[in-house]
């Protein structure tokens, strides 16, 4: 599994970041166009992308910091379990503020749980990180039993209200490009939209995910801290014979993990509601997963993938008929995709991603409407999708999943 | 040196071991909140015993230990099916749905349901079997994902009007209820019924238990779940055994939901159980992917769940059990390693008696 990185050659114009985004706006705006469907670009649906879309970011980063440092963490979904239960248990008796600290530090006690595990006592990773999701969906109804129960409002799968973090816009900013946003000319009017989208009323966990995302950057990448955890990632035997100690680089990874997604579960507790309810964590853990490999494990494609599923999440829980437009805009996509594979001459992918394209053409044609059943697994499926067809492309730290024991009786 | 029941009692310490830890755990935390840990024990035991509750345990653990064995396949392959829960409930659905639109003979009624069951189960994790030897995308990923499009299939299948139907004077959506030449049927014991697919999940262990030690597959299973690059090397064809297995082991996950199926619901509703997929991995990690120790996991998983039903009616949460599972899951595994390392350190010293023996036997003669 030696994936090659090929010679730089120029880039063309089509490869700049800015050209793709404002390909993608130019197409969106079309498709909102044509669909009739404006709610798809509006500061509603951007703002409400961007609430799903942080959750499922910190969960990806407690992935990354994980497995950049050669561990799986499928316990993620639990940690994000103890996260809501922690904040909102010091959420409701103090401030959220406070609720926000006390879930990211019991995300990081089970982060730190899961080392001692698996860099410890030799347990399989998946072992442990699934024995940690089981344990965090029965101490979340245990806990709430004891401490909820009999509060008002709470109960055995629910907590009393918990208070909200703050909001936050740029002042005027809203107002000075309202007339923008209201011209209705295509693709300028939608940037306003989205502008006005991600600059009012942003919660402050939102920008604190943000800043995450570009500090997990450099601390993974631009210091020597970060090249140390990767080489322990990448071969833990060579980093170990330099001197880095693997086993207390994965302690450290971990529990930086661990916190992350108690962060994320803090969110959805003080941000995207106002309460600790069962279940409502939902599967994000695993979104969060599965992120990480759509971004190949770097954290700003990482976001990226994290805000498409953000983005489907929040149109579904929006309006049904907008899902029809992202069938357009998914065989547009394809097509897109085809066109590449034939010209990479790969024929299983022209195959596969023409049969996608012709497919969801034919669906917005002939139906028109996507069940919402569906679109629920549209992220998990685009995932699959990714995975098994623009694989060659996928380069994971090579250490992963295995475990490291120095020289021990093995 | 070392006797065959020296060997099976150090097997045995480690669950012990784990279940003592986690009871001790779990009294820890009664005596935390305020119960009294002893008398609610006992009552415990004492639900727990019941005749009543040892049929249940019985028929619950049949579930258990076809969701374990599906693990224990998968894992003897070094393979995470974390899509258990998507093959058996895609497989149930299907089975009941066509189970209920044939009228057919009684046994050939039955046969059919359970072969739609493992189809279903198989092809779904084909699917996932397929990327991982095609393109090397880890099943662990993959099935986590299956199940989530799993889940939306059935949700928009298990619709009025699709697929299923109002349950009359219920919330309950369901398939229509399979006519009674499709139900499989049970025995009574101490007045109450015991799945008939009891016998037949215990066949299935046997089975594995044969195709592991006494075939060709079996033994090419076991060599390239030890390394599977020292069997690729003499011979055996990994990406072959891959596939094969993730096929086998959703076939085995197709049939976790028989026993409720055909024993006692008859139907596929918004009231099946879920969530199996994980009971059976630990229950897998529990007995070791043996069958024996499988069903020995299945059983324990199942009393736990039955006996706690009276913790509710003692003021304690019931969730309790939930967090001693998976305590016992983790201090197993651990105490498996301990042992193991125990053991390693024994037989060297072992090893380096008998030269030393053998040394000064060779200076003496």
């Amino acid at each position: 599994m030696s994936a090659v990185t090929e010679p730089r050659t120029t880039r063309s114009v089509w490869g700049r970041w800015w050209v793709r985004v404002l390909l993608a706006l130019l197409l969106l705006s079309a498709v909102a166009d044509i669909a009739n469907t404006p709610d798809l670009l509006s500061r509603g649906a951007v703002s409400a992308s961007l609430r799903f879309a942080v959750p499922i970011v910190l969960a990806g980063l407690g992935g990354l910091w994980a497995e950049r440092c050669g561990v799986i963490n499928i316990g993620l979904e639990g940690m994000m379990i103890i996260g809501t239960w922690m904040g909102a248990w010091a959420g409701f008796q103090w401030s959220p503020w406070v609720g926000v600290l006390a879930a990211v530090a019991g995300g990081a006690v089970f982060g730190a749980f899961h080392a001692l595990m698996t860099v410890s006592f030799g347990v399989d990773q998946a072992v442990s990180g699934i024995a940690i999701n089981v344990a965090a969906l029965g101490l979340g109804r245990f806990l709430s039993s004891i401490f909820f129960e009999g509060q008002p409002g709470g109960g055995i799968s629910q907590s009393p209200h918990v208070g909200q973090i703050g909001n936050v816009s740029v002042p005027g900013l809203a107002e000075a490009l309202d007339p923008i946003a209201s011209l209705e000319t295509p693709v300028i009017s939608d940037i306003a939209e989205i502008v006005i989208g991600v600059t009012t009323g942003v919660s402050l966990l939102t920008i604190l995910a943000a800043a995450l995302v570009f500090l997990s950057w450099w601390v993974l990448f631009r210091t020597s801290f970060g090249l140390r955890l990767r080489a322990c990632g990448e071969n833990p035997a060579a980093a170990d014979s330099l001197g880095v100690n693997p086993n207390r680089m994965r302690y450290a990874a971990l529990t930086v993990s661990g916190a992350l997604a108690g962060l994320g579960g803090a969110f959805l507790v003080t941000v995207a509601s106002s309460i600790y309810r069962e279940g409502q964590v939902a599967g994000r853990g695993f979104i969060g997963l599965a992120t990480v490999i759509f971004g190949n494990w770097m954290p700003g494609r990482l976001t990226i993938g994290a805000l498409l599923f953000g983005f489907t999440d929040a149109l579904r829980t929006r309006q049904e008929t907008t899902m029809t437009a992202l069938l357009i805009v998914g065989a547009v996509v394809f097509a897109f995709l085809t066109v590449r594979a034939i010209r990479a001459r790969n024929r299983g992918a022209t195959f596969a991603y023409a049969i996608a394209a012709v497919g969801l053409g034919w669906w917005f044609l002939g139906f028109g409407v996507v069940p919402s059943e569906f679109v629920g697994f549209a992220p998990h499926l685009t995932t699959l999708l990714v995975l098994s067809l623009a694989h060659q492309r996928i380069r994971p730290p090579q250490g992963i999943g295995v475990p490291y024991r120095r020289s021990e009786a093995n | 040196m070392e006797t065959r029941i020296e060997r099976v009692l150090l097997q045995l310490i480690a669950p012990v071991v784990a279940i003592f830890f986690a009871a001790l755990l779990a009294a820890a935390i009664l005596h935390f909140t305020g119960a009294d840990a002893g008398s609610v024990l006992g009552e415990v035991v004492a639900f727990g015993t019941t005749p009543a509750s040892l049929v249940a345990v019985v028929n619950k653990a049949t579930t258990f230990y076809l969701a374990g064995i599906a693990g224990a396949i998968g894992f003897r392959m070094l393979l995470f099916n974390i899509g258990i829960d998507g093959q058996y409930r895609l497989a149930v659905f299907f089975a009941a749905v066509v189970g209920a639109s044939v009228s057919l003979p009684p046994v050939l009624h039955v046969t059919l349901i359970i072969v739609v069951a493992m189809a279903v189960g198989a092809g779904w994790a084909a699917l996932a079997g397929y990327i991982k030897v095609t393109r090397g995308v880890s099943e662990v990923i993959s099935t986590i994902m299956l199940n989530a499009v799993a889940t939306g299939i059935i949700a928009y299948l298990l619709a009025p009007g699709r697929l299923a139907e109002r349950a009359a004077g219920s919330n309950n959506i369901r398939t229509t209820p399979i006519p009674p030449s499709g139900w499989f049927p049970g025995f009574e014991v101490a007045g109450k019924e015991v799945f008939g697919f009891t016998l037949v999940a215990a066949a299935l262990g046997i089975g594995f238990w044969i195709l592991l030690n006494r075939t060709r597959f079996g033994f090419e299973l076991r060599a390239s779940g030890l390394s599977l690059r020292a069997a690729a090397v003499s011979g055996v064809n990994s990406k072959r055994m891959i596939f094969v297995t993730m096929v086998m082991s959703g076939a085995m996950a197709g049939l976790v939901g028989i026993p409720q199926l055909l024993g006692s619901s008859h139907q596929y509703g918004l009231d099946f159980p879920a969530g199996f997929g994980f009971t059976g991995l630990a229950i897998a990690i529990l007995g070791r992917n043996h069958p024996l120790g499988v069903a020995f996991g299945a059983l324990l998983w199942a009393w736990l769940e039955r006996s706690s039903q009276i913790l509710d009616l003692l003021g304690v949460s019931r969730e309790i059990v939930t967090i001693m599972q998976a305590t016992i899951v983790l201090s197993v595994v651990v105490a498996y390693e301990v042992v193991r390392r125990v053991n390693v350190r024994r037989q060297q010293k072992l090893v380096g008696r008998s030269e030393h023996v053998g040394i000064e036997n060779g200076a003496t003669a």
